[in-house]
């Protein structure tokens, strides 16, 4: 019997699961299917309700992610299959090919300078705000920080011929560039599972009254993120077309309890989400008008409510009601809504709007609900086997699931859940492991 | 005193969560007292309504913006033609509607024009009933068929599809009203008379496939006669069809600038954009440009849900004059639409604004037709 977990999903959910079952001693493979671990969390910038930068609370575990000696990081790495082996799995893993030889690769980027599409690529990690080169890192932080060619936009991978010469591979010193590597199939056994595949941010072009994708500055929460954040395009500055935006308007429940999406659930961080993006816009920009339109502010965890009452302290306007349509007017945007409390149709004249998106399931849930014959709640995410008994527990002996591949969680609840996965995990793995008991200590009695 | 309980049930208002987004995307509400999350909320306090003095009731173009965008299903403008039912039930008809409403019991239409005038508008055409035996009928609307302004619309459709050689006839005089906007306003009697008359009427010739000029009466024929046993599409997405199979080709260019006016009933309400869209552009020397406020963004004209018969409480303010300027701010030269109402709204508009000499407003048909 193997002693061994498998997780899948390299975010924070993935993360902190794999730490808790290496550390109690069991031997982890942790699968992410991009190039690096980190998942949504490495996007963000400031994590509420206390403003602590994100990237300075998760590197520091993808780092002990990456140096433990239990855990073996399969990154840019997919599970095809798995199958039932009495009481363990046997999965197959499809390794990409990264066309860079990641132990030669030192990370030092004289690729992606050298990269003829350079500047060229809408950058995902920045959720489409910045470019970088076809051969990239996504985030400097990354783990492992090895470079990966996008096979979709290289020119090489895709038409065989780049220039006259292949610039990266001429910069790369460390003759990491690799272009024949084909991917790879492995198998690893394990007696259990965790399933951290995680969300996706909500599409707002599928609310097209938003106006999401005409106007360059309707933005969603996850792009002000990236504006936001000192690693970002803008380095930190709200910044759109190189200009301030003086009016800012937040929007509310985009894509979350809403019928015509199919989305019926609330998505339990945007409010949050949003409070914070005022904070920020008000600490950057002191003059900005900053309103939030809304219907119900839910801000029910600890320290939630404190932080919205500072936020509306710090002069940010909450305006009860839905907006309902965005359109142009001169240079500026119109919010249209109606101002519920006072019952008026209201026009709010913004610079930028940031649309605070729901979490919704990732495509790949289903495809992992396949493998592993898991079924979904209602809301699409996946069904654990009892909604409070056995919250992180399946149908399925064995699988289990952490973080927001369960459901929509702010990073308190999905560490909390992982947590409780690792321990569901270990508990498996120690019951089937019968060569050592552990000591144990007897009632000494004191008085006589 | 109206009994709001069972209004709240029948339109199922307890999924509201007075979140605004109604009232926030109707288009009158900021020219009127209607606003439909506050008419929601009064049922829900169950203190009852009185009509008396809610005039703004009629204000509404039933351009379903509010029901389409409401995050928990609530059709709001379903309920203000349930209290319009009311307002009709109690006989005090608004004085504009009386005419309409008798006309369209006994001549079957609402222009207060005889039956037997209905196919005037296809003198010396030809065109054959479609009980002799067609694959497609055509349904013609009161409005384009008694209104000289609009009536150069259907005859542009026969020669469309004759150049396509598509097999047609239309109902000739047996052609009434589709009830799409006696519906709105709330007079259901007639219209479940006129929905019943109609499809008996479509089942005796033998109507396979319609084609409308009309969205108002291709909604209502596609999403509210139930089990009409027909399929029924918007002219738009015939023409489309026809110019992609390469059936009808253009001889004649038109160069000149042209934006375009989705009409609510075909647009928001059944998500067809891209059909009108595509006629234009396949139009030789058409330059297409969009309005900022376009496809799901786009504004009501003010002349569905029974409008072009109700002034509303504020004639001050009116949104086909909004269109035009919006239309004139691209540059257009030609605001196009595919819908009577529109037409006739917008004409009047750009009149009204003393554009006569910087926009034409023009059917897709008329526009088509000329091109051919």
């Amino acid at each position: 019997m193997p002693s061994s977990a498998l997780v899948i999903g390299g975010g924070i959910a993935g993360i902190q699961a794999a730490l808790d079952i290496a550390d109690a001693g069991f031997h982890v493979f942790l699968v992410e299917k991009e190039p690096s671990i980190g998942g949504r969390m490495s996007q963000l910038d400031k994590t509420f309700p206390t403003l602590d930068c994100s990237a300075c609370i998760l590197t520091p575990k993808m780092v002990d992610v990456s140096r433990h000696p239990d855990i073996e990081l399969l990154t840019y790495s997919e599970v095809i299959d798995v199958k039932r082996n009495g009481s363990s799995f046997r999965a197959i893993v499809r390794k990409k090919p990264r066309y860079v030889d990641i132990t030669k690769c030192t990370g030092c980027g004289s690729c992606a300078e050298a990269c003829r599409l350079r500047g060229r690529i809408a950058d995902t990690f920045n959720a489409g705000m910045g470019k970088r080169a076809a051969i990239y890192v996504p985030f400097p932080q990354a783990v492992p920080l090895k470079y990966t060619v996008d096979p979709t936009k290289c020119v090489f991978v895709t038409r065989g011929v780049c220039g006259k010469t292949q610039v990266c591979k001429e910069a790369c010193k460390a003759e990491a560039i690799d272009f024949s590597q084909k991917e790879e199939l492995v198998e690893v056994e394990a007696a259990a599972i965790v399933a951290a595949t995680g969300f996706d941010p909500f599409n707002a072009a599928l609310k097209p009254e938003l106006g999401y994708g005409v106007y360059p500055n309707v933005i969603t929460s996850l792009q002000f993120e990236r504006l936001s954040s000192a690693s970002g395009p803008t380095a930190g500055k709200i910044l759109l077309n190189g200009k301030e935006p003086e009016e800012i308007a937040f929007v509310q429940c985009v894509g979350s309890r809403d019928e015509t999406t199919g989305n019926l659930y609330c998505s339990r961080v945007c409010c949050m989400v949003t409070a914070k993006h005022a904070h920020l816009a008000k600490e950057k920009i002191h003059h900005a008008k900053v309103t939030v339109f809304y219907a119900d502010v839910r801000a029910f965890g600890k320290g939630f409510e404190e932080f919205y009452d500072r936020v509306r302290a710090e002069g940010v306007r909450y305006q009860r009601g839905y907006v309902s349509e965005i359109y142009q007017r001169g240079d500026k945007l119109v919010v249209r809504a109606e101002d519920t409390l006072i019952g008026k149709p209201t026009e709010t004249s913004a610079d930028m709007v940031v649309l605070g998106i729901g979490l919704v399931p990732r495509p790949e849930t289903n495809q992992v609900a396949g493998l592993l014959g898991l079924e979904n709640s209602s809301d699409g995410f996946l069904a654990e086997a009892h909604p409070k008994m056995r919250p992180v527990d399946t149908a399925v002996d064995g699988v289990y699931l952490a973080g927001c591949v369960q459901g929509p969680k702010d990073i308190p609840d999905t560490v909390a859940h992982a947590k409780a996965a690792a321990a569901a995990t270990i508990v498996r793995l120690r019951q089937q492991t019968t060569d050592h008991r552990l000591q144990r200590t007897d009632v000494r009695v004191l008085t006589t | 005193m109206i009994d709001t309980e069972a209004l709240v049930e029948q339109f199922g208002l307890t999924a509201c969560i007075q979140c605004g987004k109604c009232t926030g995307g109707c288009p009158v509400s900021p020219k009127s007292a209607l606003n439909p999350r506050a008419l929601v909320y009064q049922m829900l306090r169950g203190e009852g309504f009185e009509l008396v003095s809610r005039e703004e009731l009629w204000d509404c173009t039933t351009c379903s913006t509010c029901g389409l965008r409401c995050p928990k299903g609530v059709k709001a403008v379903d309920l203000i033609i349930g209290l319009r039912g009311q307002w009709i039930e109690s006989g005090k008809i608004p004085t504009t509607l009386r005419a309409p409403l008798t006309a369209t019991l006994n001549q079957g239409n609402p222009l207060v024009l005889p039956r037997e005038d209905r196919s005037l508008w296809a003198d010396g055409l030809n065109v054959k009933n479609v009980a002799e035996g067609a694959d497609v009928a055509m349904f013609v609307c009161c409005e384009n068929a008694y209104d000289p302004r609009v009536q150069p619309m259907p005859r542009a459709l026969v020669n469309l599809l004759r150049a396509a050689q598509v097999d047609f006839g239309t109902l000739g005089l047996e052609e009434q009203c589709c009830g799409s906007e006696i519906r709105r306003l709330g007079e259901s009697g007639l219209y479940e008379y006129l929905r019943d008359d109609n499809l008996d009427k479509f089942r005796q010739a033998g109507i396979q496939k319609m084609v409308t000029t009309s969205p108002h009466c291709m909604n209502v024929f596609k999403n509210e006669y139930a089990g009409a046993g027909f399929t029924v599409e918007h002219y738009t997405q015939m023409l489309a069809r026809l110019i992609a199979e390469g059936k009808i080709k253009f001889s004649k260019r038109m160069e000149t600038v042209v934006t375009y006016q989705d009409p609510c009933f075909l647009g928001k309400q059944n998500g067809i954009y891209d059909e009108p869209r595509a006629v234009l552009k396949s139009i030789p020397g058409v330059k297409f440009v969009d309005m900022d406020r376009s496809r799901e963004r786009s504004v009501c004209c003010e002349g569905g849900g029974g409008r072009m018969w109700l002034e509303g409480t504020n004639n001050k303010v009116r949104l086909a004059n909004d269109r035009v300027a919006q239309a004139l701010e691209t540059g257009a030269k030609v605001l196009a639409t595919a819908c009577p109402f529109c037409f006739l709204t917008l004409s009047d508009a750009v009149i009204a604004t003393g554009h006569e000499n910087d926009l034409r407003v023009m059917d897709i048909l008329q526009i088509a037709n000329e091109a051919l």
